[in-house]
């Protein structure tokens, strides 16, 4: 056993790159679907502590039934008729650059499951109902907070990220909510003597707990995402360790046919094999999964800023390492191995004993075959044809893509072989035609890893031009969103007002951006109020419009919403739709809101001072000249002493909206890079397998009087031609995904739809990129038969026989 | 309810409120350095000095220029088949600071406690609520005093005085209750004529009660509605000088004695000879303080109780009013699982002058932790 595990070994020994192949694909393919389940557990771990904050996940609670506040009296009424309730007031506010969620509890009445924090040790009970108040929170939202309260902060880092706790009376203040609540949360033991809820508040609903949070109902697309990712990634990197491994078994056959010749029976063979490969398995599959932390460390950040952006969850930056990314990890490396190596293994169980040696290309694919997969193929596209017509939902948009990218999968070798036929037929003289038959020949080998290739990059196409779309639309969408060319929040209403009043003589227009948050038809919304403006008129992004929109929306005869809120609660022009405080209205018109998370609605700005008097009159936009911005910020800075980041022109808004639009998607470009990079990794190691194996093709060729030189050149133009085929082939599949990203997962992961826009010169440079991928994946073996030595020719004709 | 008063406020309203988990009124294990710690400022409050008139109704209403304070009713019940029932109905006020704020900024504290002792079961529920956003108050005029929906309201005539005559309710999880009380006496100030001394280094309450209440009404059981008739007791009482350093706990009775007569009596423990002191009501009303040394409690024989060892058996002797009785209590476990935990239950005496009465004992600690 040892000396048939030595004997194995020296394999390796004397073919290191091929071991590095081998343990870098494992590694590397390991490593980004590591990555990828380490970056999805940090944030999923985080969603759960932000449903788990406050006992939402274990506690039902009382909520008005058209989400708005609740008045504190409503709450006192309750209590004061033997309701144990708690009041709870949450809200977002803005600290310098940062928006935190605040929490306002009462720690008298809180129920024990809601116990967020515990200030029996860190301090009295007055210090945190006392102004200023005490704010916990975890050290990251500490960190945002640095210079921006004068409120204590404690740091409790259970806390979930991006949320601060403190008393209700200080949330009402800072939340500018008085004598207001959110929510009450409902101890889970009620008196049976007190009075039912329908006699002392009947616009109350009880709401039962909220087990999942919204954070991960909404998220979950986005990782859903990530995981399809990382599992491409990692079957691409399995192309990898297929071809490493499928070489090392082909090289090794005589070897294998000795050891049981000389007695070594087929199953203590096998069993060194599956040792040896496990061995290599575990230690490609630690490299890859420490290799995978990194990188989800790496990625991490701006994962984080994606999920802030996109759906307002807070994730923190760091990672934890858990014990299950690492078994999961090494488990899949395992797997993925043998997986890998199951053709190989079958090879050696039924190798005979007794034949002589003889060459033979590897993992000879028949036509039958490539029939069979067409026809799969086949049943694969029709499957997805209708999934596309009839299908809804995140699922069906999935079962879509991966109908869609498995069938094209199946079928790329019948359209290569298609193609090099033609190639066959419309060539001329002998050597061609030996040309494009040898590339024939050759294909059954390189399948999986053009394979590799088509998937990689028609996911580059596909991700690729969906960004792209994405960012030719948000650009054109925040030229009208952000028109007018200052944008300026005063701090408190006396200084609004004088500001106000200063710029009537020195500004176009000034534009009141005001909102009050609540609940519109069971979303979390913002709602504006909107000023009869032309800068509205001429520039707001509608979707859909009735006639006369902006002058009903003036009058107080209806609402728009934005694409969101449309989309997911089916509302559309001309429904009814109820405001916070019972308000109903109409909607006139539908506008694109790229990047909002939350629902939104907009109101005439009369209608919004009538039905919320108490809404906070701070923000203003400033119309005026381009050329006289610059002055009027200074002026304004230096007449009211306003700070520099509550003044914003322009420019500013729109550099910042598209710094965050560009981090959102960086990972994305990341992922796209190394799936790339590994399908030209996989490249590279099917044909150095291929390399070694094709002498025998080679050798006749050779003696025919062809140069080695000629025959290395023509190697790398098969492989070339293999490689623009195969980049022809992605092509319309990457569009199909990018339609299928577009018009399917985007409208149910985050609430909109996106015109699709092309981009050949994207096409063009992928193309081009996976062509000298594959250029220097073929140069070494190339380089290698140029420089063969011809004895090495002969040996071919020697050992025929 | 004097001292005990003193006790539960000082331990409830303090040490619970203050330095227990806020976020999470559970329990929390006082130890007699808790109640040293306590023992000493009253910084910014005001403090009780002799010769105090009662002003009513005004004092019925808060001092919140004072600490601590507590409206406190203690009620010896009878159903028709002679199965006798305790019931505890208390509100406690605690001033985190001193000053008033409107709304959450407000800084006191109201604590409510509600018990009934039966032979065999002792319900327990408490309350908290903070003060200026209405959800627990105390209005002089019309007396109304409340916590969520417990609830101690005046329907005295407009000449008798406000507390003469009071509907009481209060509700947990598993009981409730609702009882008529009706005095027919005056109330009856304690110490030096309502200035009540608590220790030798001169910690003092403001304190007066009215002992002698008939009572009527209904308790509501897991085994269905009981109707009830008895008497009560109920406690006023403000400071803002906690117990003096030394001080551990306290025993404190409130007896009525078959005859008519009435008996306050309290021992606070301090490690040697204690602090105790006492009133002697007679049947009329008249009030006379028992003077130093002239009230002797002593502890017969002790039962566990949620890891403590309790005196249950009591000895008290009152020489000048020829007062030698023993007392028992009617359910052992009449254990007041609140946020600070105490004894407080029902007691019946035989001797010299048999009665019923209430007994409070505070600050033991658990057996495994002494």
């Amino acid at each position: 056993m040892k000396t048939t595990l030595a004997a194995l070994l020296s394999h390796w020994r004397r073919h290191p790159v091929q071991l590095a192949t081998l343990l870098f694909g494992l590694s590397l393919a390991t490593a980004l679907w590591s990555a990828v389940q380490a970056i999805n557990d940090e944030a999923r771990a985080s969603y759960a502590r932000a449903a788990q904050t406050l006992g939402q996940d274990r506690l039902a609670t009382l909520v008005r039934k058209d989400g708005s506040r609740i008045d504190q009296a409503v709450y006192v009424a309750l209590r004061r008729a033997g309701w144990l309730v708690s009041p709870v007031l949450e809200g977002d506010k803005r600290f310098g650059e940062h928006r935190l969620r605040i929490f306002g509890i009462d720690p008298l009445t809180a129920p024990p499951q809601a116990q967020a924090v515990d200030v029996a040790e860190t301090g009295a009970l007055l210090n945190f109902v006392a102004p200023p108040g005490i704010f916990y929170a975890a050290g990251e939202a500490k960190t945002k907070l640095t210079g921006q309260t004068s409120t204590p902060v404690r740091v409790i880092e259970t806390i979930p990220p991006g949320v601060i706790i403190t008393d209700i009376g200080q949330a009402q203040m800072l939340l500018d909510a008085r004598l207001q609540v959110s929510r009450l949360l409902l101890w889970p033991e009620q008196s049976p003597h007190r009075t039912p809820l329908s006699e002392i508040a009947p616009d109350l609903i009880e709401r039962a707990p909220d087990e999942a949070g919204d954070l991960a109902r909404l998220t979950d697309s986005f990782h859903l995402n990530l995981t399809a990712f990382g599992f491409l990634a990692f079957a691409v990197g399995l192309f990898i360790v297929h071809s490493a491994v499928g070489l090392a078994f082909e090289q090794r056959r005589p070897m294998f046919r000795t050891l049981r010749a000389l007695g070594v029976s087929a199953r203590s063979l096998m069993a060194v094999i599956v040792v040896e490969l496990l061995s290599f398995a575990i230690v490609a599959g630690l490299v890859g999964v420490a290799l995978g932390y990194a990188l989800a460390a790496l990625l991490l950040p701006d994962v984080a800023a994606t999920l802030r952006g996109l759906y307002g969850a807070s994730v923190p930056g760091a990672i934890i390492i858990r014990p299950q990314t690492w078994a999961l990890g090494m488990a899949i490396a395992v797997v993925g191995t043998l997986i890998s190596a199951a053709q190989g293994l079958l090879g050696v169980w039924r190798l005979p004993l007794l034949a002589s040696a003889q060459p033979r290309a590897w993992a000879q694919a028949s036509r039958q075959t490539i029939a069979w997969q067409l026809i799969a193929a086949a049943a694969l596209f029709v499957a997805a044809l209708l999934i596309a017509r009839f299908g809804s939902g995140l699922t069906a948009g999935f079962v879509l893509l991966a109908s869609l990218l498995l069938g094209a999968a199946l079928a790329l070798p019948a359209i290569l072989m298609a193609g090099l036929s033609v190639g066959g037929a419309l060539s001329k003289s002998a050597m061609s035609q030996w040309f494009w038959a040898d590339a024939r020949q050759q294909l059954p080998g390189l399948s999986l890893a053009l394979t590799a290739m088509l998937l990689a990059l028609a996911a580059n196409i596909g991700v690729g031009t969906m960004v792209s779309s994405f960012r030719a639309t948000f650009v054109g969408w925040i030229d009208q969103r952000l028109a007018s060319e200052l944008y300026v929040g005063t701090r408190d209403d006396a200084e609004a007002a004088a500001v106000r009043a200063w710029l009537v003589s020195r500004s176009d227009a000034v534009l009141p951006i005001w909102n009050v948050d609540g609940e519109v038809a069971g979303q979390r919304a913002a709602i504006f109020g909107i000023a009869d403006h032309a800068t509205y008129r001429d520039n707001w992004p509608m979707l859909q419009a009735a006639p006369d929109v902006w002058a009903k929306v003036a009058r107080g005869d209806g609402a728009l919403i934005n694409e969101q809120l449309s989309r997911r609660k089916a509302l559309n022009l001309g429904d009814a739709i109820a405001l916070p405080g019972g308000y109903l209205t109409r909607i006139v018109g539908v506008y694109s809101d790229y990047g909002n998370p939350n629902a939104q609605v907009i109101i005439g700005v009369n209608t919004l001072t009538q039905l919320f008097p108490a809404v906070s009159r701070l923000r203003y936009a400033i119309r005026v000249a381009p050329e006289k911005v610059q002055r009027l910020a200074d002026d304004l800075r230096t007449t009211f002493g306003i700070p520099e980041q509550n003044i914003i022109d322009q420019t500013a808004a729109k550099n910042l909206s598209l710094q965050t639009f560009e981090r959102t998607f960086k990972v994305t470009g990341a992922l796209n890079v190394l799936t790339l990079g590994v399908a030209a990794l996989a490249m590279f190691a099917s044909l150095l397998t291929l390399a070694g194996m094709r002498l025998p093709q080679m050798a006749p060729v050779w003696a025919m009087g062809i140069t080695r030189r000629r025959l290395a050149a023509m190697e790398l133009a098969r492989s070339l031609v293999l490689a623009v085929l195969t980049a022809i082939a992605a092509l319309p599949l990457g569009l199909g995904l990018a339609w299928i990203l577009l018009a399917i997962v985007n409208v149910e992961a985050f609430g909109w739809r996106l015109p699709i826009h092309y981009f050949p010169g994207e096409w063009l440079r992928l193309a081009l990129l996976s062509v000298a991928a594959t250029a220097l994946a073929a140069a070494l073996p190339a380089w290698r038969l140029s420089r063969l030595a011809p004895s090495e020719l002969l040996k071919v004709f020697a050992n025929e026989r | 309810m004097s001292a005990r008063a003193c006790v539960v406020c000082l331990c409830v309203a303090l040490v619970a409120l203050i330095f227990v988990p806020v976020f999470a009124p559970g329990v929390a294990p006082v130890s007699a350095q808790g109640f040293a710690g306590l023992g000493t400022s009253a910084e910014g409050f005001a403090l009780p000095t002799p010769g105090k008139r009662f002003s009513f109704p005004a004092d019925h209403g808060a001092h919140n220029d004072f600490r601590i304070e507590w409206w406190y009713v203690t009620a010896n019940l009878q159903a028709a088949d002679g199965t006798r029932y305790g019931v505890q109905w208390t509100l406690f006020r605690s001033a985190l600071a001193t000053g008033d704020a409107d709304g959450w900024a407000n800084p006191q504290v109201w604590m409510g406690h509600a018990a009934i002792t039966t032979p065999d079961r002792h319900h327990v529920a408490e309350r908290f609520a903070r003060g200026g956003i209405g959800q627990a108050g105390v209005t002089a005029q019309p007396f109304d005093a409340w916590i969520d929906a417990w609830r101690m309201t005046s329907r005295a005539a407009a000449t008798a005085d406000a507390l003469s005559s009071l509907d009481l309710k209060a509700a947990g999880a598993d009981f409730a209750f609702e009882l008529k009380l009706d005095a027919d006496r005056p109330l009856v100030a304690h110490g030096d004529g309502g200035y009540s001394v608590k220790s030798d280094q001169g910690q003092a309450s403001y304190y007066y009660s009215q002992p002698f209440y008939r009572v009527a009404g209904e308790l509501t059981l897991p085994g269905g509605a009981v109707a009830v008739t008895g008497q009560a007791w109920l406690d006023r009482e403000w400071s803002s000088q906690p117990l003096s350093a030394n001080q551990v706990g306290w025993d404190w009775f409130s007896l009525h004695f078959d005859g008519g007569e009435k008996l306050m009596g309290f021992r606070l423990r301090d490690g040697a000879a204690g602090f105790t002191s006492g009133t002697w009501i007679s049947a009329d009303g008249a009030a006379e303080p028992l003077a130093k040394g002239s009230i002797t409690v002593t502890p017969l024989s002790t039962a566990v109780v949620a890891k403590r060892s309790l005196p249950v058996r009591w000895r008290i002797e009152v020489p000048s009013k020829s007062v030698d009785i023993t007392t028992q209590v009617l359910n052992e476990n009449a254990w007041m699982a609140t946020a600070f935990p105490y004894w407080e239950g029902p007691i019946s005496f035989v001797g010299t002058k048999p009665g019923r009465g209430y007994l409070e004992m505070t600050g033991y600690m658990p057996i495994a932790d002494r």
